[in-house]
């Protein structure tokens, strides 16, 4: 007698997963491992919220080839170790179909071991250049690389014809990959650096570094780092009376950075996406009814956009047209059709990717923008 | 009779992947709970048997790690002749800091650890040229064990198992003999080990690089299996998770813990569910286990189902 209940219980899971397999069209898995909580979570949020987002609204509308998609996501809290796990998680355990995810450099390269291995399409919302260079079979990429910004502000630079600078960045692992770029990029655009300072992430106050870039001949500043600390380093330049020009990188193209600079961020120039500048494109832009209508979707559920939630439109959307050109989910033709993707107008520019180039962005994804009364300006 | 316990962990050991085949939580999972096993049995030795605490036992396993990573990638050698080298670094390591640190009791030991193990993460993150920096080394090549490339979840869960069974093999040895009962001695009363006749600093020094032997030689299995390193693996919340597991599952006790490393591992996994409230159950958890078991998960466990079974017993 004791024993009934637990036999019911097992017959009615037993009957409700027969149930669920047979009823259902077959769901197309997209798995998913970002940055929620953590210092990065200014990046995996926005991102998150709007995969949540589009994969409502796709199901909202039949679905892809009418089978629904669901959404598997794990919070690695920017911990390169919990990331790999979680991979393997989504592929062995959640049987995903394909991985859009890596809000950060770090989770991105250290997932991609087990990607190339297990063979699944991953279509990363990071920014190293390493994540794609060497090309790697399975791995794309769609946000802007840190070698595109250290071009962008380099030919600013050209433009503005100064040749010399100091760098200041900080000791992460965006900075740092910033950092080099910019020193293997210095001498093609003709740049002389003549300060490389450095802080720790968590410094309250950089005014001893750049009292040293102070006493150079540098003739801008650039300070390449995401987070807080680029505030700081623009509000110790102000303090300091330093009125050389200032880049900073587009870690900080975010509303959060002018509230933190204040007064100290006017004329700050960076490379940023276009999302922060949507409104005043021009018309005859291609990507600003894609931007306008991106922004609108967002901010109506969560108030403002910011640009690294574009970066998770377009890895979501890169992912799910090719999943829909390859007419199923089979890996390695879904693979395909994304290595295919050509003039997609996504939030971060105009996707033409190659077998040799697997994140398809110009330079022009990119605007260089001032930071004006408060606001962005575009400076081209 | 001694190894009851240890036939018991190899037969379970063999077992799971035979009864639940390409499971997920076996293999994957498996692999994850078994190297924290070795770290955490080796670092018993230390904490649980000689009373001593570190705080920064991830840096040994970092400096497996790392050893593995850099000489597989960056100059070609053979991954045993790397996992020898790592090895022989870390051992040499701890030998060299036994002497000074071990001197250290209490609070002054736990800080002068932390202090290791933070240095030598910052060279992890600041060491570019070497390291690769906070961004790690990728591309690390599979582990070749004579020919035979561990090339699968499946083979890795049996290179691990073995492995791990070795390491609790060595440990419930080391503790039952000579040096076992010095460190045990060495706990209850230093002074009193030493008008005993043991030689206290070398009894310590020993532990102390068997545990960092331990934690490197599971370092070097990580980065192969991983095939990445990165200095996020080997940071202060490591070194802490790895204490935690000790004492979890009970101190002085190898199966002890090697269950609070099995718990924990468990743990993090099952728990990933609850997404925001993942820490909050975590720590509840802990404190829970720390107020109603305080010998410990393992020990708290097995007495209260010895309790239970005279209960039922008596009854009948």
């Amino acid at each position: 007698m004791n024993k009934q209940p637990w036999k019911i219980i097992v017959a009615a899971i037993l009957l409700s997963t027969g149930l669920n397999s047979a009823q259902a069209a077959d769901p197309i898995k997209i798995g998913s491992f970002l940055t929620v909580t953590g210092p990065a979570s200014f990046l995996g949020d926005p991102e998150l919220k709007t995969l949540q987002l589009y994969v409502e609204s796709i199901n909202a509308g039949g679905g892809i080839n009418g089978r629904p998609v669901e959404l598997i996501h794990y919070d690695t809290g920017g911990k390169a170790q919990d990331a790999v796990g979680f991979v393997k998680r989504l592929i062995k355990n959640d049987n995903v179909d394909l991985i859009v995810g890596g809000t950060t450099s770090g989770d991105t390269l250290a997932a991609i071991p087990e990607v190339e291995k297990e063979g699944i399409p991953l279509v990363s919302l990071a920014g190293a250049v390493d994540i794609v260079e060497p090309v790697k079979k399975w791995v794309f990429k769609v946000a802007h690389s840190d070698r595109m910004a250290a071009a962008k502000i380099f030919e600013d630079l050209r433009k503005r014809k100064l040749t010399k600078v100091a760098l200041i960045t900080g000791d992460g692992g965006f900075d740092k990959s910033g950092r080099e770029q910019l020193l293997k990029l210095a001498p093609e655009y003709g740049i002389t650096i003549v300060a490389d300072e450095s802080y720790g992430n968590k410094d309250t106050d950089i005014t001893a570094q750049l009292t040293k870039i102070r006493a150079t001949d540098a003739q801008a500043i650039i300070n390449f780092g995401f987070g807080q600390t680029p505030a700081i380093v623009t509000k110790n330049i102000k303090q300091l009376g330093i009125k050389l020009p200032v880049y900073q990188s587009h870690g900080v193209a975010s509303k959060t950075f002018i509230d933190l600079a204040g007064d100290a961020a006017e004329g700050v120039r960076l490379p940023a996406a276009a999302l922060v500048v949507a409104e005043q494109l021009p018309d005859s832009d291609p990507q600003k009814p894609v931007l306008l209508a991106y922004k609108k979707q967002y901010e109506a559920k969560y108030g403002p956009v910011s640009t690294f939630g574009g970066h998770a439109y377009d890895g979501l959307f890169i992912a799910v047209e090719a999943v829909k050109r390859a007419g199923g989910t089979d890996k390695a033709k879904v693979r395909d059709q994304i290595e295919k993707t050509k003039g997609f107008i996504g939030a971060s520019g105009v996707f033409n990717m190659t077998p040799e180039d697997h994140m398809g962005l110009n330079l022009d994804a990119f605007k260089m923008v001032e930071i004006h009364n408060g606001g962005w300006k575009i400076v081209e | 009779m001694r190894l009851t316990g240890f036939y018991a962990l190899a037969l379970v050991a063999g077992l799971l992947p035979v009864l639940f085949p390409g499971n997920y939580f076996i293999t994957v999972v498996g692999i994850a709970a078994g190297l924290n096993v070795i770290l955490a049995v080796g670092l018993n030795l230390l904490i649980g048997y000689a009373g001593q605490i570190s705080l920064g036992h991830a840096a040994f396993f970092g400096m497996g790690a790392y050893a593995s990573a850099i000489l597989t990638t960056r100059y070609a050698f053979p991954p045993l002749l790397a996992l020898s080298a790592g090895l022989i670094s870390a051992g040499l390591m701890a030998w060299g800091l036994a002497r000074p640190i071990l001197r250290l009791h209490g609070h002054y030991l736990a800080m002068a650890t932390l202090g290791f193990g933070i240095i030598i993460h910052v060279i992890m993150v600041q060491a570019t040229g070497w390291t690769g920096g906070p961004d790690g080394l990728t591309g690390i090549p599979l582990l070749v064990l004579f020919g035979w490339a561990v090339d699968s979840d499946q083979r890795w869960y049996f290179v691990i198992m073995a492995t791990m069974l070795l390491a609790v093999w060595l440990a419930l040895n080391l503790v039952d003999s000579r040096i076992g009962r010095a460190l045990r001695a060495v706990r209850g009363s230093e002074f009193g080990a030493r008008m005993m006749g043991i030689d206290t600093a070398r009894a310590k020094t020993q532990v102390f690089v068997v545990s960092a032997l331990f934690a490197a030689f599971a370092g070097s299995l990580f980065a192969h299996q991983q095939g990445f390193v990165s200095p996020d693996s080997f940071n202060l919340s490591i070194s802490i998770d790895l204490v935690i597991m000790v004492v979890l599952g009970g101190m002085a006790s190898t199966f002890g813990a090697a269950f609070g490393a099995i718990a924990l591992t468990l743990l993090h996994e099952g728990l990933v569910v609850f997404e925001d409230y993942e820490m909050l159950i975590h720590g509840a958890l802990l404190m829970a286990v720390m107020i109603f078991l305080p010998q410990g998960l393992f020990v708290g466990l097995s007495q209260g189902a010895r309790r239970g079974w005279t209960l039922v017993c008596r009854r009948q």
